[in-house]
Order: structure tokens, then sequence, then C-alpha cells
């Protein structure tokens, strides 16, 4: 059974439709297309901080969606969202710490604080800043550090190379692929950039006006001409 | 703890002050000092709380603070139940009130303009003003609240301290230090910090946004009930209007402060107390209430963002 199963997924926001008929389930997969394909509204609807207006999402078996996202949290599907978005007035302690407040087992969640700070040991090193001072670099270590506290079995990824140097995007980047390697952890990338995203997933689809216009391995995307297109919108 | 630490560095320089204004002076400034101010100040810091988790100034917040005042009014005359037990009845009630307030009137307009909850803010407090000062419940007139206990004065050289201004006092101080451990050492406070920075990202958390903006109005209105029973004891004489100007006062405290920030709202506290009594004792004490108002101006022109403030506007 595959972890994540998607079909006949619809948005809209006042008549624009963002997201169109979509189905897919996942293991590893990396989602790309231009700017307002609909990538963003996708991820937020399978976390449910937006509701959609058709289709199912489900999960291990349950169906999710429609459920508020602290309790979407609590299946084991978590977000590094769009933007490094983390707390930047509270210390990377405590926003490690709130990557855990869904779980209420301090072992559990022991294990799970060191497990992040051998992954990332940069921020063991500024533990007790705040996280605005950090570096965008660091910042990126934080939100997915922050994602993984959660104990996912799922993780979503937004755009982490945004904003990004080409060299701590690939830093970041090596870390994502062992994270997904060494823990088995399932996962969604989004990402603009379809070098990256191509390089770092098993499949891709593309996204173009809120419906999937490609789907293919990886690797055959890489080289396809057809991607080109569907950027440049013709 | 540096809030708690300039209080007190402020708190002897101001007692100081007083000390040169003359010996007799300085007996009804100390009375109008610790009460006045110390109230507002409890005040402030949750109006300063509600709207930093909700970024909602809550006008109903001195109606809160005038319910407390009345509970505890009936609980004394009619119960005659011991101090600790008024004080808990009152703050269970007013949490109540403050829980009640925000599902019934604050929750619906989730995700509406900031405009419409103000107005309904403003509705809320207008609406508990004149239901509440129907002849049937707390009525219009000025009540008397009996004090549980005498007042005993404490004769120093330098200034005279009443049992009230000491329970005024420590109540005050315990009070922050209470909210200080909530909102910096327990999970819950960091949700609320986290909440009031960004809800959609505390909710992919797992944060429970709806209870944590409940229990923000839960801890607000407990704090404001107190502050009601205090006045109360402090001054003997309620009224169901009696909200409205420690309301405004707090709410220009903590914006003089830097709205949001729970220190700025000691701190401007303080200094609308401390400018209070130099109004007060230099001028008239007519001037008093206009003064503040002055204060709000000079704040809004020159920092509006408060003497904390960073003044991050958030697009």
């Amino acid at each position: 059974m595959k972890a994540l199963e998607v079909s006949g997924l619809k948005k809209s926001f006042g008549g624009v439709v963002a997201v169109d008929n979509i189905s897919f389930s996942v293991e590893h997969l990396s989602i790309i297309g231009p700017n307002g394909a609909g990538k963003t509204t996708l991820l937020k609807t399978i976390t449910g901080i937006i509701k959609p207006l058709k289709g199912t999402i489900e999960f291990e078996g349950v169906s999710i969606e429609g459920l508020k996202p602290e309790r979407i949290v609590k299946h084991g599907i978590t977000m590094v969202p769009e933007g490094r978005r983390v707390f930047p007035h509270l210390s990377v302690k405590e926003n490690l710490e709130l990557g855990a407040y869904a779980i209420n087992n301090s072992r559990l969640e022991a294990e799970l604080f060191d497990l992040v700070l051998s992954t990332f040991p940069r921020l063991g090193e500024r533990i007790k800043q705040l996280a605005g001072t950090l570096s965008g670099g660091e910042q990126q270590m934080l939100a997915i550090g922050r994602a993984l506290m959660g104990n996912p079995k799922l993780l979503l990824l937004d755009e982490p190379s945004m904003g990004l140097s080409p060299i701590v995007t690939k830093e970041i980047f090596s870390l994502i692929d062992s994270i997904n390697r060494e823990k088995g952890i399932s996962m969604i990338l989004v990402e603009q950039n379809a070098h990256i995203a191509t390089e770092h997933s098993h499949i891709t689809f593309v996204l173009e006006n809120g419906r999937i216009v490609l789907t293919g391995t990886s690797a055959e995307m890489k080289n396809n001409p057809r991607v080109i297109e569907a950027y440049l919108g013709v | 703890m540096a809030a708690n630490f300039a209080l007190k560095e402020l708190k002897t320089k101001t007692a100081a002050v007083l000390y040169d204004v003359g010996n007799d002076y300085s007996k009804g400034l100390a009375e109008f000092f610790k009460s006045t101010l110390e109230k507002g100040k409890g005040n402030a810091l949750g109006y300063t709380m509600v709207y930093g988790v909700l970024r909602l100034i809550n006008f109903a917040y001195g109606d809160i603070f005038m319910i407390g005042a009345f509970i505890g009014r009936y609980l004394i005359s009619y119960f005659s139940l011991p101090m600790h037990a008024v004080f808990l009845i009152a703050m269970i009630s007013t949490a109540l009130v403050g829980y009640g307030i925000e599902k019934i009137a604050y929750k619906p307009l989730r995700g509406a303009p900031k405009i419409s909850l103000l107005i309904t803010a403003v509705g809320v407090s207008l609406f508990l003003e004149c239901f509440l000062s129907l002849n049937a419940l707390f009525t219009p007139n000025y009540i008397a609240f009996k004090r549980p206990f005498e007042i005993i004065s404490y004769d120093f050289s330098l200034f005279t301290i009443t049992n009230i201004q000491l329970i005024i006092f420590v109540i005050t101080f315990s009070s922050l230090f209470l909210l200080y451990i909530l909102i910096y050492k327990t999970k819950h406070g960091k949700a609320m910090r986290a909440v009031s920075y960004d809800r959609e990202l505390s909710s992919l958390m797992g944060i429970n946004i709806d209870w944590i903006i409940s229990f923000t109005f839960i801890v607000g209105g407990a704090f404001a009930g107190l502050g009601g029973v205090l006045y109360g004891i402090a001054y003997p004489q309620i009224n169901v209007f009696m909200g409205i100007m420690p309301g405004i006062k707090s709410f220009i405290a903590a914006v003089l402060g830097g709205i949001g920030i729970i220190h700025g709202a000691v701190i401007g506290g303080l200094l609308i107390g401390i400018s209070e009594v130099f109004v007060s004792a230099f001028l008239s004490s007519t001037f008093r209430d206009g003064l503040i108002f002055i204060i709000l101006f000079i704040v809004l022109l020159l920092k509006p963002g408060g003497i904390f403030g960073k003044w991050i506007e958030k697009v």
C-alpha cells in the first residue's frame, strides 16, 4: 500500500481553479511547475490548511481530507513551509520543541531531538540562539529539523531551495536525501527548480494551471523537452 | 526577569522623588501611586496578552474587570467568604466570562477584517455595561464594596504604607511572576508565542489554535477579575461603568510600552502611574486623566510602535 493516495482533488479560489482533478500516490515524489501552477495549494490541501472542494486524500488507508491541520500532524504528515518560516523570536531549541508539540511522549521527543541534532550538527551549536539570527541555510535546516521533530512518516517540502545559494542548496539536499534513505520517510518535494527536483526524487510530476500535465520517473523527466515547454507555457 | 528588575529600580526612584515632595504630600501620593498604578498595570498585561495572541484590542477587558469587582462584592456581602475564596471564585467566574465573550463574539469573526473585530469589541463592551446596569442586575448606581478587613497603617520614618497597599503590591508581583512563568516556561506559553507570530504555521506544528486563543481569554479574564476585586478593596465604591477609565488607561499603558510586549505593558503601566502622580502633585488632579491622552498622542506621533515596539508591519 502506498502511504498517501490523492484522488480527484479540486480547489478553487473565487472561481479561479488552483488545483483541478489531481490524483496520485506517493513514495518519493517531486512536483515541479511554474509560478501559480498550484503546487503550494496542493501541499496546503494535504496538510489541511485549506479544505478541498472535491476529491479524497487517504493516508495509510485513513481518509484525512478536510481534517484540521493539527489533526493531520498527528497522523504523521509534517511540512517544511515555503520560505523557511521559522519562529524568529523563539530560540532554536524552542522551535524544535514546537515541532514536537503533538507528541506527548518525552522519551520519543528526546530521541527525535538527538536525531535532529546528529543530522544537523550546526543547529546544536546554535541551540540557544534566536532563530531569526540564523543564516538562510541554517533557518532551512531548522525548518526541516522542526518538521522531523513531529516524527513524520511523510514529509512535505515546499521549495527548500528558495533564496539559498547553490552551495547551501546542495548541502541541504544531500541532507534531505540521507533522511529519506536512512530514516525511510516518504517525501513530496515541491520545487520550481526542475533540475534539483529531478535529481533528488524518484518520480516527478509537472503541474501546470492546476493540472498534472506530465508524469514520469525523475531520470526521464530530467531530459524531457516538454518540461521546459510547460515552464514557458507554450 | 528584566522587567521586574526595572520595575523595582523605578520604584525606588519614585519613592525618592515622593520623599522630596514633602512628607504630608507623600502619604497621599503614595496611596495614589500604589493603588491606581498597580491595577492599571495588571490590566495592561491582560490587554497586551490578548492583543499579542489575537491581534485584537479587547475593549471589553475593562468590563470583565468590573464584573470581577461586583462578584467580589456579592461574595463578601452575602456569603462573608474568606478573602482567598473570594479571589478564587471571582477569578474563575471572570475567566468563564472571558471564555464566553471569545466564543460568542470573536470566534465567529476569525479571519474577518480587523475593523470588524474592533467594532465587535466596542459592541461587547457597551453591551456588558448597559445590560448589567439594569436595576435587576448591578444597577447604574454606585454601590458600597464592604471591605473585609480594617485598614492598618504601618508607619516608617520615610513613608506610610497600609495593609491594602501591601496586599496589592504582593498580588501584583506574584501575578507578574506567574504570567512570566506561564508565557516563557510552559508548553502552553510556547504555543501562545507561536500563535501570536503565525497562526497557520502554528497549526502545522499540531497546535490547536482555537484552544490557545480561548486559553488566552481565560487567563486574561482571570487576571481582570483579580484586578477588579483588588480595586474594590482599595476604592470601596463600585459602579457598572468603573471599568471604562482603567480600561482606557491600561490600553494606553500597553500602547506606550509597545502593544503585545509583556514587559512593555509593565513599564508602560509604571510610566502612566508615575506621570499621573506628578500631574496631581504639581498641577492639579483634574488634569490627571487628560494627561494620559496627551501621552497617547505623543506616542502615536513619535513612536507608534511604543517604547519597546519594533513596529513591524506585516503584509
